[in-house]
This record gives structure tokens, sequence and C-alpha cells, in this order.
């Protein structure tokens, strides 16, 4: 079995204590409340680590475990065969920044997150682009002044 | 919390934060004690004297598009209404046994509740200042009930304080006051506070710790039948021989700062989280039916829009029957429409490039529900807890008791999860079982004894995977609103967005009247101009 796929049978199998291997977790982050109408306290969740794991614990939602999206009075995109993923610039700009409904990440992702969830879409889900994305790259997109100084 | 020691000390207090803590604090004090004004509703708009065949399609059938629909019929339009849904109300929502929710993706799930039980997917509460909603509930005869906001008696939990269990509301925030109260004495009394505040004031202030803090007579919070009387007690005051109450230990300092206790008792100030709240009786969609009552003969349901069209003579919108696949052109003289943004940006619509650069640039948040049905009301019956809500660190955010039926025999719908950011993206990632498996581990946690003994059926929604909205509430920041609030909400030619979008009370049903009111007026002003 692939590393994803044994996520998944860990999923499937209803064994959903944060994540099957603890030395890939960080600390968990606390976050506290935003605005309109949610629960109260802080919550902090185990700190996905590898390109698997952030896609579970956060790209899933939307895009869907197999990456195929939905349709419904609009369309989350399919990640799945997408050849707009062929360029690391496109996923990095939409995932640091935002697109429509999806929020910017930047502030829930470290530049090391977002790096490794883009390398696994684009070498899973029928895509092959095997480049992996440097944390470097994902920062000169993300933080422009940030990359001035590299 | 005992607030009522606040008004008199507010300026002392502010300075001694201020002197302690630095403008910063001082600014955050100020700003959850300052004065909040109530509302911005002055009443319905009362519009009137439409030009004779004057006509307006609306788009979406929830609360702002229908109040839109029933004001501007009132003031003489030809109302049309297009519902990409086969229900009107749209997020104002309630699932109940026999219902069937697919969500994006697929996954179809049959809710199983008994009757007369219910969770509301969407909204679920109603400040006392949300006066637009509230005048609306009264004019269209919707019974309202307390919702139980607040409940001293309910559980706080931290995976990282307390070791890890559940500990009462009450005794964190009394041990948390206490401390402070202790701490800021102690500063008054070594002088580290004389060239801030003056004597008399010094005086007045350690007299209100005093009191407010439970302190004793040397200012220091110690276990006592006296702190006892705010966090509970180790054997409560009884009758008869044992009637003589025991005072209960206080917990650790170190826990009691874990921040789950101050940011679960700094909740309850917000503005929109204060008591009192309402909720309508029998499912918050009881709102969303009496709207719809006022305007069912103008809705056309399973019409999915496809195109908005416009020209200085009216609006074409082409949509397509989801149930027959055909398609159709509906025209008018104006458009009022309340698609999210996330749909919208979707669709081709026929604005400026300014309105479409801020129809794009607002993304949605994504929170999720889920609804547990329990066999008995184990939270009454042996935790003693009669609504309101256990804050917990874990991904599910908290546990919301039912403020109906209370002290009902039989199954009964409990909150179990009402998760956000990172804990509402893990939530969505997983098929409804695996959530429903996710919340009864997480909330056994804060009532291991009964959770899964008792727990018959449940649901989720994941708002990220709601087939008509694409997430649950538009979330603006500073930038955006700055870049693209205006341009939103101004009218288009003969165009005006309306729903929680266009306002400043997002993801509030609030919000959305208050946007369709404000739209409309506009709307008519221009009409009669035209």
């Amino acid at each position: 079995m692939t590393p994803a796929n044994i996520l998944r049978a860990t999923l499937a199998a209803g064994l959903l204590v944060a994540f099957a291997l603890p030395s890939a977790v960080a600390p968990a982050a606390a976050q506290a409340v935003q605005g309109g109408d949610t629960g109260g306290g802080v919550v902090r969740v185990a700190k996905p680590v590898t390109g698997a794991q952030v896609y579970q614990s956060v790209c899933q939602a939307c895009h869907m475990q197999d990456g195929k999206g939905g349709s419904g009075a609009g369309t989350i995109p399919a990640l799945a065969s997408n050849p707009r993923l062929a360029g690391a610039a496109y996923p990095i700009m939409v995932v640091s920044k935002g697109k429509g409904a999806m929020p910017s990440f930047t502030d829930l992702l470290s530049d090391a997150q977002m790096a490794n969830v883009i390398t696994y879409v684009r070498t899973n889900f029928g895509n092959s682009y095997a480049k992996p994305v440097s944390e470097a790259e994902v920062a000169r997109i993300a933080h422009p002044p940030a990359a001035a100084r590299d | 919390m005992d607030m009522g020691a606040r008004t008199p000390t507010r300026r002392q207090l502010l300075s001694a934060i201020a002197a302690v803590g630095g403008t910063a604090a001082l600014y955050q004090a100020m700003t959850t004690l300052g004065h909040a004004a109530e509302t911005q509703f002055a009443g319905p708009p009362n519009l009137s004297g439409a030009k004779p065949g004057a006509s307006v399609i609306v788009l979406g059938a929830g609360l702002a598009g229908m109040l839109a629909a029933h004001e501007l019929t009132k003031a003489g339009y030809k109302v049309k209404i297009l519902e990409y849904q086969d229900r009107a109300g749209g997020r104002n929502w309630s699932l109940r046994g026999g219902d069937t929710y697919t969500e994006l993706g697929g996954a179809t799930q049959k809710v199983g509740f008994a009757p007369g039980n219910y969770m509301n997917p969407g909204p679920w509460r109603i400040p006392h200042h949300h006066r637009t909603l509230l005048h609306y509930c009264k004019s269209f005869g919707v019974a309202l009930e307390p919702f139980i906001q607040f409940n001293h008696n309910t559980y706080v939990h931290s995976s990282q304080a307390f070791g890890g269990k559940p500990v009462r509301f009450n005794a964190a925030a009394a041990d948390f006051e206490g401390n402070i109260a202790e701490l800021l004495a102690k500063s008054v009394n070594q002088k580290a506070l004389d060239e801030a505040v003056t004597l008399e004031d010094r005086e007045r202030l350690l007299e209100a710790l005093r009191g407010w803090g439970m302190l004793d007579k040397d200012y220091k919070y110690v276990s006592s039948l006296r702190t006892s009387g705010h966090r509970g007690f180790e054997r409560p005051p009884g009758g008869g021989v044992n009637g003589a109450p025991i005072a209960s230990p206080l917990y650790d300092f170190h826990d009691v700062l874990d921040p789950q206790v101050w940011t679960s008792m700094a909740f309850f100030m917000g503005h929109e989280m204060q008591t009192t709240m309402f909720q309508p009786v029998g499912g918050m969609d009881m709102i969303g039916k009496a709207f719809a009552k006022q305007v069912q003969q103008l809705i056309t349901y399973n019409a999915k829009v496809t195109k908005i069209a416009q020209d200085d003579k009216g609006v074409a919108v082409t949509y397509q029957d989801t149930a027959t696949g055909q398609t159709a052109t509906a025209a008018a003289d104006w458009c009022v429409c309340t698609i999210p943004l996330g749909v919208l940006g979707q669709i081709d619509t026929q604005v400026t490039d300014a309105m479409m650069a801020a129809i794009k640039a607002v993304p949605y948040s994504g929170q999720v529900k889920i609804g547990l049905e329990m066999r008995r009301r184990f939270w009454e019956e042996d935790d003693y807890i009669y609504g309101g809500h256990s804050f917990t660190d874990q991904e599910i955010a908290l546990i919301s008791y039912p403020n109906n039926n209370l002290f009902g025999d039989g199954p009964a719908v409990l909150l179990g999860a009402f998760a956000r950011e990172m804990g509402a993206y893990r939530l969505a990632g997983m098929t409804p079982q695996q959530r429903i498996e996710a919340a009864l581990q997480q909330g056994s946690v804060i009532h291991p004894a009964n959770y899964r003994k008792e727990f018959v059926t449940g649901a989720s929604v994941a708002w990220s995977r709601v087939p008509w909205t694409l997430g649950c509430c538009a979330r603006w920041n500073e930038d955006t609103r700055k870049t693209h609030y205006q341009t939103l909400v101004a009218m288009d030619r003969r165009i005006v967005l309306a729903g929680e979008h266009a306002s400043y009370v997002g993801c509030w049903m609030e919000g959305a009247l208050l946007s369709s009111i404000d739209a409309i007026t506009r709307l008519h002003k221009r009409a009669l101009e035209a």
C-alpha cells in the first residue's frame, strides 16, 4: 500500500486518533475564534506535516478524498488529472492567495506544509509532475517581500 | 460570571488594567467593556408607489431574497424568485428524522432522529439585539423560546490543563477571576499602581477586588466556603445532620491560565453572544417556512441560474430546471441577487469588472455541525446541565445541549460539534460515518460514562460541501472591506446584491435581512427615478 492508501484505510477503519505516526505530528496549534457565529474557546488540532496529511486534513474538505471536487449550484474544481497543475506557480498562487470561495491558507499552513501538499497533489490523483515544490518556491509567491531577501 | 461589580468601577478598572498590562491590554479591555450600539434596524422599509408594471427578479429564496420579495410585492412590484433548491429558507434550515441530505461528493445521509427532534445545521441562536429578525418573527407569527446561551454548570475541557479532564465552567472561571483579583490587589498593596490610581480609587479598587474576586481579609484567594459560593462546593449546603457545606479545593493557577478558560469566559462578552438569546420553537427552519408562506406563490424551485444579463432596459436571467434539464429565461426590470458569492462568481454575470472582482474576492468559511441523538438526557439527569455549551479544544470545539423539552423522557439531540477552521477542515474531509465516530470519540472525553452508551443516531453538515453555497459564511477582512465592500453593495446598473455577505453582520440572519432592506430601498429609489 502507498502511504496515502494506508492513511485512507486507517480512516476507513474508523481509527481517527489524529495521525498514525505520532513522530510526524508537530505540536498542536491553538486557534482562537474568528468573527460570526462560531463556537467559543480555543481549538488545538494535530498539525499535519506530510503532503498526504495536509491534503487529508485540509484540502479534502472541499476537493474530496479522490481529488475530483464536486458540482452543485457551483463547482469545486477537480485536482485529479488537472493540467493546470503542470506548473507549480498556479497551485502555489491559489493555495497562498485563495480563489473565489477558497480562502488563503497562509494563516493556517506554513510554507513547508503548502509545499508538501502541492507536491503531493501534483504527484497523485492522476497527476505526474514529479519535480517537488520547495518551501522557497512557495515563499517567493506567498510572501513576496521575504523573497526579495533570499 | 458576575459582572455586576463592573459598572461603578469601570474607569478605575481600566486605569489599573492600563497600568498593569499597558495600552494593548487597555484597548482590549475597552473594546470588551465599551458601550455597544444595539442595531441599525429602524423598522420595516414601508416602500410604496412602484411604477405600474415594474418588475423585479429575486435570485435565491433564503431570508434576504424572501424579505426582498415580500417587501417589494407590498410596494407594488411584480416579483419572481428563482431558487436552486427544492425548498425555501437557504441556510435557515433544520434536519429532522426522515430527511435526506446529499453533500458535494455524493455522500447521502438519511436522518434518523426520532419524531420532534431536529438539528439546525446553519443558524441556531438569535441575539436579543437582532431587531430586524425579531421584528419579522413576530409579524410572521414565529414562536420563539429562550436559547440557553450561558450555563455556568457546563464543562470546559483543555487537553493541556487539569490533567486533560473536563472541569466545570463556574469553578474554572471563579479561579481565574479570583487569582487575577488577588494579583491585582497585590499590585495595589505593593504600591505598584500608586501613580496610576488615586488613593481614594485604590481603596475602592481593593474593595471591588475583594468582593468580585471572593478574596479573604488578606486579599488572598483561598479555598473557603466563600470562594466555593462561586466555584461550587465539595459538599453543597444541605439540611439536617450533614447540612454544613464543605469547601472545594482550588485548581492549580497554571491550569487556570490555560487559554481555554479565559477564551470560554470571554466568548460570552462578545455582543453577539450575550444573553438573552432565542430560538424558534420546533426548529430554526420555522423562520424560513414563515417567510416562505408570505411569498410561496412567487418561488420557482429547482432553478439553477446559469446566466445573468442586463442592459439599460432590464435584466434577463437564464436558468436550468435541475429536475428536467430544461432551460428558460426570466426577464424583469430589476434584479436582487442573493446568491452566495462563491457560487455567483462562477455564473456568467453581466456586471462591471470591479463588481466581479469584489464577488470573487471574498472567501467562505466552512463550519461543521454534527447532531447526535442520545437515548436519554444524561447531561440533565446525571450532570445537571440544562442547555448551554461545553467547550473543548478538540476538533468538535463544543457540545451544545438542547434548549427545548427540558426534563423530557426519550431521545434528545445535542449538538456534538460546531467545528471551525482546522477542526472543521478535518471533520469535513471525512465521510459522514467517520464524522460521527470522531464526534463520539471526542465527546466521550467530556461525558465518558454515557456518550457512546446512549448514542442512537447522528447527522452532519460540513458547510464546505453544501452544494448550494460552497461554504458557510462570507469572510471579509480589513483589506477586502476597504477595496471591495462598497462596490459589492452598490447597484450595478439594474442588479443589486443582498445577503449576509453584503453586510457587516456577516454570518448572521440579521445581516442578511439588514442587507436586503438596504438593497431594496435603494433599488426602489432608483426605479422611481428611472
